[in-house]
């Protein structure tokens, strides 16, 4: 088991799998996700509140969910390369910064596309909204302070402590809903009591955030497969591509 | 879309929108990066 994680950790031998991997998480992809839609925007049934509007749930939930997901592996890997200053960790992290970036902005303004019609606004500067909003600017300040040192490993480490500090972020963003008064709604998946949405909902919404996970493990694979390129382009394994 | 579609679609356009370019621009990124190891293999070996 170590040694199998030790190998993978070596650059050539993550960027060959990588490789292997991709065309594969492809079709995983592609199939739920049509499934997720399928499901989504033909099987489920209008809300009885908020009729057909609430069907952006099914890219804003899962867009939400992976903008935290990414964020706590980007602070996984800041740890990792703090800790035993790991190559394979410095790629994952700063590959992961774009991607957790965009969908970070897409559960915003999904989020806003539905907040007009169902409270009358497409922005307000409450606790989820403001939390949410952070955790873009944590993203970009990520990436801007990975670009503005040269050397990157020391770039590395500076966006590894910022990751690290940026973390306690998420259980704000999480528990805002039920520690300040919220115009956005309470948990109804991530709760220890049973879902409080029914199946013919719950179902694609699941499709969806499982589609939305295997599409960031597709994308920050191409993206580290050319951040390794470059960041080792004058070692031996990649004169012998 | 029951009078919604004005905001129903775009949330699904824009979301189709962003997860292409993140897989697109890597794609065009790891071909580009190939291309320039391939020239600079040439340059050294004259």
């Amino acid at each position: 088991m170590f040694l199998w994680f030790h190998k993978l950790g070596s650059p050539p031998h993550f960027y060959r799998i990588a490789g292997k991997w991709i065309p594969w998480l492809s079709w995983i992809f592609l199939m739920l996700l049509l499934a997720g839609l399928y499901g989504g925007l033909i099987e489920a049934p209008p809300d009885y509140q908020q009729g057909e509007s609430y069907r952006i749930i099914f890219v804003h939930v899962p867009a939400a969910w992976m903008s935290l997901f990414i964020y706590v592996v980007m602070a996984f890997c800041g740890a990792v390369i703090i800790v035993w200053r790991m190559k394979l960790a410095e790629v994952v992290l700063i590959s992961s910064a774009p991607i957790g970036a965009s969908f970070t902005f897409l559960a915003l303004v999904t989020g806003s596309l539905w907040g007009k019609p169902m409270w009358g606004t497409y922005w307000v500067w409450d606790a989820r909204l403001t939390s949410e909003l952070i955790l873009l600017f944590l993203y970009l300040g990520i990436i801007g302070l990975h670009n503005a040192i040269e050397d990157k490993r020391v770039a590395s480490r500076a966006v590894a402590i910022l990751a690290l500090v940026g973390v306690v972020n998420i259980p704000i963003i999480h528990y805002s809903v039920e520690w300040w008064h919220s115009l956005h709604q309470g948990a109804t998946v991530t709760k220890f009591d049973k879902p409080s949405i029914h199946w013919s909902m719950l179902i694609p919404l699941l499709l969806m955030a499982l589609a939305f996970q295997v599409y960031y493990v597709l994308a920050l694979f191409q993206k580290c497969r050319v951040e390794l390129l470059q960041r080792e382009r004058n070692s031996k394994w990649v004169e012998e591509l | 879309m029951g009078g919604y579609a004005v905001f129903v679609w775009p949330s699904y356009a824009l979301t189709a929108l962003v997860l292409w370019l993140n897989w697109y621009l890597p794609r065009k990124q790891h071909e580009k990066a190939l291309r320039q190891l391939k020239r600079r293999r040439k340059v050294d070996k004259k």
